[in-house]
């Protein structure tokens, strides 16, 4: 399923808990925003699990454009198995690709 | 007449005694070319935007010489004195893995200039680590100083997601397929630094032979470190 905006700022801050736990499967959004996105293309449609909650930092979309940068975003490490993220990948099915994400780019898978 | 030089290729260096080249070619005092001409477009805005920031007085020269003299400062010596010491301490390695701001900090490393996060992934038997950052050059500089071209160029940031092992050969890193290739994407607040696995051979070396040991290349993942010993020299 694909959307065309992102979900609004103000429903994804730090003001709560981090909405995910390492283990938990999490679909990146497809979406095509214009701007400092620091969502790679090659995941956004995909499903990975995440690995760590590194922390709430401010929101570089918004840094690039000289505004706070507030409110802050929890960013995971997203661990997704290669074969899935290309489907002619040539390596090992054990081989993973970590990308770094923002909570508003995630959802529950 | 000659038909052209051949100047090392093929054969070790030319002898040169056999011809002339014309006298103003080999001017010992001739005057070097600058190496000012590269005012590129970006170079240009680089240049606007510094000007413009001490001019309203959002930053001072000094405070811009000082940065950039920082940045400078730091190497991949670095990063591999903090590996060595991962390498012969459990209870660093444990916090450098956990923690790896303030694993640096407690070996007097200034982190705070550098406004991201540093985190520490370690090599095994099972797990090769590499980075790469497909969207920029994100580079673990407070370590490793600034990124090899290699590193920021299109080919490595587009292929390594996608043909790891085939850009790893290409380095020279032939991995089994029951090591599973872990790439790590660098595209926001985390900066990687790959622990290699400890070379065979350095049982008897201390820390400081230790350090001397990591490569950069090992640090971003790309190489595993030979064996030491007489025979590897």
């Amino acid at each position: 399923m694909s959307a065309t905006t992102l979900p609004d700022p103000a429903a994804s801050t730090s003001a709560h808990a981090p909405r995910y736990a390492p283990g938990e499967r999490v679909h990146v959004l497809r979406v095509d925003v214009p701007g400092h996105i620091r969502t790679p293309w090659y995941v956004r449609g995909r499903t990975g699990v995440i690995d760590r909650v590194v922390g709430a930092f401010r929101n570089p979309e918004e840094l690039a454009y000289g505004r706070s940068g507030e409110q802050r975003r929890y960013l995971y490490r997203v661990r997704f198995v290669q074969r899935e993220v290309w489907p002619d990948y040539a390596g090992a099915a054990v081989d993973t690709v970590d990308v770094d994400l923002y909570e508003h780019w995630l959802r529950k898978a | 007449m000659h038909t052209g030089h051949s100047h090392g290729a093929g054969g070790g260096p030319v002898d040169h005694h056999d011809h002339l080249h014309g006298e103003a070619a080999h001017d010992p005092h001739a005057p070097q070319p600058d190496h000012d001409d590269t005012l590129t477009y970006y170079r240009r805005l680089e240049i606007a935007v510094r000007e413009l920031l001490i001019e309203k007085g959002v930053l001072s020269a000094d405070e811009i010489r000082r940065t950039v003299e920082n940045y400078d400062s730091r190497t991949p010596e670095g990063g591999a004195r903090v590996v060595a010491r991962a390498w012969v301490d459990p209870q660093f390695k444990a916090l450098l893995l956990r923690d790896a701001r303030a694993a640096c900090e407690s070996m007097g490393f200034d982190m705070n200039v550098f406004e991201v996060e540093l985190t520490a992934v370690e090599n095994t038997p099972e797990v090769h680590n590499v980075v790469v950052c497909t969207l920029c050059s994100c580079y673990p500089r407070m370590l490793l100083g600034m990124p090899p071209a290699w590193y920021k160029s299109r080919a490595y940031r587009s292929r390594l997601v996608r043909e790891p092992r085939a850009v790893l050969r290409e380095f020279g890193t032939e991995l089994p397929e029951s090591v599973a290739v872990r790439v790590h994407d660098s595209t926001a607040d985390l900066r990687y630094l790959v622990v290699p696995m400890r070379p065979a051979g350095s049982e008897g070396l201390d820390e400081a032979a230790l350090a001397s040991l990591v490569t950069r290349d090992s640090m971003v993942g790309v190489t595993a470190l030979p064996p030491v010993g007489p025979r590897a020299g």
